[in-house]
């Protein structure tokens, strides 16, 4: 017996249809329009893909985004196998420590680069010590590229982690029993089985480079990567058409990759803080 | 069990990795205690710097909290019926409108930052108001609530539930708020807990919404990185991971619980749907 439910269930979603459209449909709409209404019109998407200037900061934001995902998806996969697989006191307040940094702001971890490669940083009192020069790194792309890594890691440990618990352990002993060495276990069993998590929060972590702001703004490095070049673009060049159509190549760039990640993997994709 | 080579070879390894995430936060902490960093600790340990940043930077903590609450309520007004249209609904429609909320998202907080200035920058009673700010927090942090409440939602029988309480005369209204909100209350609240841990620690949206008088407090931080002497930085870090360190307690206590949960055999599946949406 079935008792007929109703359900005022396009009201329940008014609220937010409202506020998405105002503060998101609108406003992307008007990006849009404004990134082609300069007097270049559509030739503006051409000028921010062949200008060196653009094409540079955009290639240099790919290549940092791309390395980073794969440095963070290495460690993550070592450490994130060795912390779920093995029991030892103090294992929990080590993940805990591991994954406490995933809420920082990227402004507070470019500080705490500066604290690690900066003028007066560790590598700098290091360096003094061992052969008087100050080392740092801060300034360059190694220092964002540590920055970058540092707000990843967290993330992306966490999935493999999540990933590693759920695998099916009897593949690996089906593997090692019929005589698989440890690495061909690793290549063909550990990681395929892992593949889905690896791609997911890769996908994560590559956005997430792609969009970061914070850090590359407190290390006000020579880099330009895009999220900057928009920034400066926009307020020390008020061009603001430039600005739009270069957060359109961005945006665009980011939503696919989460779109072809999401469906290759079938994972929940999303970038987190 | 035997540890052989690689284990520790692996734990090495885990722990240096640790020790860069943690040294640079332990060194900052320390040197916002410190009277004079470049001397080290050999100059003595002080509260001065706290305070310093107290005089300068008060009015940007209270702001942030002001604008984490307003965030969260706006989420659960909005964000938690909105997961049960999309878990109640199988049009169409459903679909695009979970795409539609997931967007900022995927989007560089930069590029819609940008998008709000452009529509609403010239409305000047806005543009100088708190509510700006709060705008993109709630584009921002919705769909992890969105997110957080759908998944409990979809591990429960909710038409089971529903017709169970309509059958004893429950009203649409009775429902919602004696059966669904009680059922997903554990969606809710880690919901909640990402809301304003996001919110909290919003930089990227925030350091274009902002305007002089409306600074929040990882705007101030990226402020006093430009001008500050590293002491006041640093003690203005510590006040901010102070203000984080609640909310993270709290995260990693309501995943651990969720955990457990998870491995008891009476829980249903699709609990551990939650788990990627938790970070």
């Amino acid at each position: 017996m079935f008792t007929k439910l109703t359900r005022p269930l396009f009201l329940m979603m008014l609220p937010v249809l409202i506020i998405t459209c105002t503060f998101l449909l609108i406003p992307m709409f008007r990006l849009v329009v404004i990134s082609i209404s300069g007097e270049d019109g559509l030739m503006i998407y051409w000028h921010a893909l062949s200008d060196a200037r653009y094409l540079q900061s955009l290639l240099d934001t790919l290549f940092l985004s791309v390395l980073v995902t794969l440095v963070t998806l290495a460690i993550a996969v070592i450490s994130g196998l060795f912390l779920s697989r093995n029991h030892f006191p103090g294992k929990s307040v080590l993940i805990s420590l591991l994954t406490f940094p995933l809420a920082f702001p990227g402004v507070v971890v470019g500080f705490l680069v500066i604290m690690l490669g900066g003028r007066q940083g560790l590598s700098a009192e290091l360096g003094l010590f061992l052969d008087d020069t100050r080392w740092t790194f801060a300034y360059s792309i190694v220092g964002l590229f540590v920055g970058y890594i540092y707000f990843s890691i967290p993330r992306v440990l966490l999935t493999v982690i999540a990933a590693v618990e759920k695998m099916d352990m009897m593949l690996e002993e089906a593997a090692r029993s019929l005589g698989a060495s440890r690495l061909r276990v690793f290549i063909d069993v550990i990681i395929p089985a892992l593949k889905p998590a690896l791609i997911a929060s890769g996908a994560i972590c590559f956005a997430t480079s792609m969009g970061a702001f914070g850090t590359a703004f407190a290390l006000a490095s020579g880099i330009n990567v895009m999220p900057m070049t928009i920034y400066t673009e926009f307020t020390l060049g008020a061009n603001i058409a430039m600005a739009a159509s270069l957060s359109i190549i961005l945006g665009l760039i980011t939503w696919l990759v989460l779109l072809l990640a999401r469906s290759v993997s079938g994972a929940n994709t999303s970038p987190a803080a | 069990m035997k540890r052989t080579l690689s284990y520790y070879l692996q734990l090495s390894f885990t722990l240096l990795i640790c020790a860069f995430m943690l040294v640079p936060v332990l060194m900052s902490m320390t040197a916002g205690l410190t009277n004079n960093y470049f001397q080290g600790l050999s100059s003595g340990l002080t509260l001065r710097w706290v305070e310093e940043v107290m005089a300068l930077y008060s009015d940007t903590l209270w702001l942030t909290l002001k604008l984490a609450l307003a965030t969260l309520l706006v989420n659960l007004i909005a964000g938690v019926p909105a997961a049960y249209f999309l878990a109640c609904s199988t049009s169409r429609w459903a679909r695009v409108f979970e795409e539609l909320i997931l967007l900022p998202v995927a989007i560089p907080g930069l590029a819609i930052a940008l998008a709000l200035i452009i529509v609403y920058g010239g409305v000047q009673d806005l543009r100088t108001s708190w509510l700006f700010i709060l705008i993109g927090h709630v584009l921002y942090t919705l769909p992890f609530m969105v997110r957080a409440v759908l998944a409990v939602l979809h591990s429960i029988d909710l038409k089971l539930l529903e017709e169970g309480a309509a059958s004893l005369g429950a009203g649409f209204l009775r429902r919602f708020f004696d059966v669904i909100i009680p059922n997903c209350k554990g969606g809710i609240i880690s919901g909640a807990l990402m809301t304003l841990t996001l919110s909290v620690a919003e930089f990227n949206l925030t350091w274009m919404l902002h305007t002089p008088m409306t600074k929040t407090l990882p705007v101030g931080l990226a402020d006093s990185y430009a001008s500050m002497r590293l002491e006041i930085s640093s003690a203005y870090t510590l006040i901010f991971l102070v203000l984080l360190l609640p909310l993270m307690i709290g995260t990693q206590w309501v995943g651990a619980n969720t955990q457990k949960k998870q491995l008891s055999p009476s829980k249903p599946r699709h609990a551990s749907l939650g788990k990627n949406d938790e970070h």
